[in-house]
């Protein structure tokens, strides 16, 4: 039986939040479903692109702008259902190697936006992946404390970075994103480009 | 037939500065033109390559996205829920396997369909010549730059010289 991994006490809402103490102007891409939501809810930024469907896309996307602005750190909030349905995306990031791109797992093992259906990602390591494909970087987390000092090293060192966050099922309360996608593309891409 | 390297001028010379893609045979030449100049990034699905256009479009880049018609199936998804709705341009270099019906069995199907399919997801398409190279390109700029959305331009057979197997 697959089940979530017990005793995760941080849902990833807490976990997001704790990523936003740290950024600054850096590009974020987020996944489409409750994240894109919740980021928006959490701390939005024009910096900020919210996917809302292209599932598996968002590693895709970042690893587009982060070889478009090299000069750039860009953050992906990525989950473990969009990992997995794209997981030769990280065979691409892990061969092309851009130093400035982060790449943040909130993994709570199931489909959460679609009812909590179970995903792979409890018994496939995505750390291990990534590792196997080539990160540079690749840490797995539970805590907050571990999420801020993990982070500010993936901030500090050459990438590519992924950081594997365990968290909860638990969802945050958060309406759809309220700006419609073509307004997202101009304001993202003027603060961006 | 046209040479690969004057088919990617003509492409540079209206501004696109990111190729990405999955190869065909079709599209050889072009990705060994591209390799040569180190503006080529390699993609394993077209999917993904349709997402890293969408990236560097973001960072100011004008992309295009190489792909067998084949490719087009697993593109559809990032094409409709990304591209389209949120007006992210970018040309698809989309070789036209299973035109007339002379290929193999796996490309017929898409081979005859593909326009339709197109046309459905209203995705603007137009077919390369070696006669009308200029006008086609023109035409593609003038559709990315004006409706900001995926534009894509067909490459039969032996219409841009490729290398062999």
């Amino acid at each position: 039986m697959i089940g979530p991994e017990e005793g995760v006490m941080q849902s990833r809402a807490q976990a997001m939040a704790a990523i936003f103490e740290l950024l600054t102007d850096q590009p974020l891409i987020v996944c489409n479903g409750f994240p894109s939501r919740e980021a928006c809810k959490l701390r939005d930024r024009d910096q900020n692109f919210y996917m809302i469907g292209s599932m598996g896309a968002t590693a895709g996307i970042g690893l587009g702008l982060a070889l478009a602005q090299p000069e750039k750190t860009v953050v992906v909030f990525d989950g473990d259902g969009n990992v997995l349905m794209s997981l030769g995306t990280l065979a691409t990031i892990g061969a092309l190697k851009p130093k400035n791109l982060i790449h943040v797992v909130f993994d709570n093992e199931v489909y959460g936006t679609t009812g909590n259906q179970p995903t792979y990602s409890r018994v496939v390591g995505l750390d291990k992946v990534a590792r196997a494909a080539g990160y540079e970087n690749v840490e797995r987390v539970w805590e907050k404390e571990d999420i801020v000092y993990e982070f500010k090293a993936m901030l500090a060192d050459s990438g590519p970075s992924f950081l594997l966050i365990k968290v909860n099922e638990q969802l945050e309360e958060a309406d759809r994103i309220a700006l419609a996608p073509q307004e997202l593309t101009k304001r993202f891409k003027q603060s961006v480009s | 037939m046209l040479e690969a390297d004057d088919f990617v001028k003509g492409l540079q010379d209206i501004g696109f500065d990111f190729f990405t893609g999955v190869p065909d045979t079709i599209l050889g030449g072009i990705i060994a033109h591209l390799t040569e100049e180190r503006i080529y990034t390699p993609a394993v699905r077209e999917d993904e390559a349709v997402a890293m256009a969408a990236g560097a479009y973001f960072g100011g880049k004008v992309p295009a996205v190489l792909m067998q018609n084949s490719g087009l199936g697993n593109a559809l998804n990032v094409l409709e829920s990304l591209n389209l709705i949120y007006q992210i341009p970018c040309l698809l270099l989309v070789s036209w396997r299973g035109f007339e019906g002379k290929d193999a069995p796996e490309h017929l199907v898409m081979g005859e369909t593909m326009t339709t399919l197109l046309d459905t997801i209203r995705i603007p398409h137009r077919t390369l010549t070696a006669e009308t190279m200029t006008e086609d390109l023109q035409w593609t700029a003038k559709t990315f730059m004006e409706q900001r959305i995926p534009v894509a331009l067909l490459l039969k057979k032996g219409i841009v010289k490729t290398v062999q197997p």
